[in-house]
């Protein structure tokens, strides 16, 4: 055994000893606590969920009036402003 | 979907007592060496952090994934304690009085917990050459018997930051 190893031991024992008192409700708070964690978590991911569902239908109404896709009409010319 | 959610909390709350059952003690135990709270007194800040680490590891037991849930608690610990180490650098009694809180956190998860140099410099964000050369420091403070000069209240200090008296070999 080193004298490192003594020392160490020395200062572990330092530390060691009887357990402080457990209150006995802590199980319970904590418990309770991130029972709260939990269900603020599940309450995000819904509004997220339904921001992305509100985003997708917003897009499918606006493609659907506006037919992005639809060429302009290559046989008139467009009109021109600002001449 | 809802009697078997049921099913999943109820399960979770009985793990998770019979687990703070077990390992409450010692977990306290360590928080109130961080914190400097004696042991044998009323332990209260220690058992205001160790609440919030146990909340934390309740809210993820479902996807610990064969994680210990002891190992997790002692590493919510250790992070809360590196975040709010600062609020705990007078002496208060207890038996790491003489170490700032950064030392007391090295040398609590190195010695009291045992957990390896490699994963404590992980938890903590340091080097792990820097880990050693506060432990090593710790342990000569501690066994040398000097009293740590108490600080005066700074503001704005970091829990980096040493005591002028304490400051010593630490670049």
């Amino acid at each position: 055994m080193s004298s490192w190893d003594r020392k160490e031991d020395e200062v572990r024992r330092l530390m060691e000893g009887p357990h402080p008192l457990l209150p006995p409700d802590l199980a319970d708070r904590a418990a309770g606590r991130g029972q709260r964690i939990l269900r603020r978590r599940r309450a995000v991911r819904a509004v997220g969920w339904v921001l992305l569902f509100a985003a997708v239908v917003a897009f499918g109404v606006w493609a659907a009036i506006v037919e992005p896709w639809t060429l302009p009409p290559t046989d008139t010319t467009p009109p021109l402003e600002g001449w | 979907m809802r009697d078997r959610r049921a099913a999943q909390e109820s399960r979770r709350a009985r793990e998770f007592e019979a687990f703070v059952a077990g390992a409450g003690g010692r977990l306290l135990h360590a928080a109130a060496l961080l914190t400097g709270e004696p042991l044998t007194r009323d332990t209260a800040d220690a058992q205001r952090l160790l609440n919030t680490a146990l909340a934390r590891t309740y809210a993820r037991w479902d996807r610990l994934r064969g994680e210990d849930p002891y190992d997790r608690t002692r590493m919510e610990l250790a992070a809360l304690f590196a975040r709010r180490g600062h609020h705990y650098r007078r002496p208060r009694g207890g038996a790491l009085d003489r170490l700032t809180p950064r030392e007391r956190l090295v040398l609590v998860l190195r010695l009291y917990e045992g957990v390896a140099e490699e994963q404590t410099a992980a938890a903590l964000g340091l080097p792990v050459e820097r880990v050693r050369a506060i432990c090593t420091r710790a342990v000569s403070v501690m066994r040398s018997g000097v009293p740590r000069q108490p600080s005066p209240p700074r503001r704005g200090g970091t829990a980096a930051s040493t005591p002028a008296g304490a400051a010593g070999a630490v670049p």
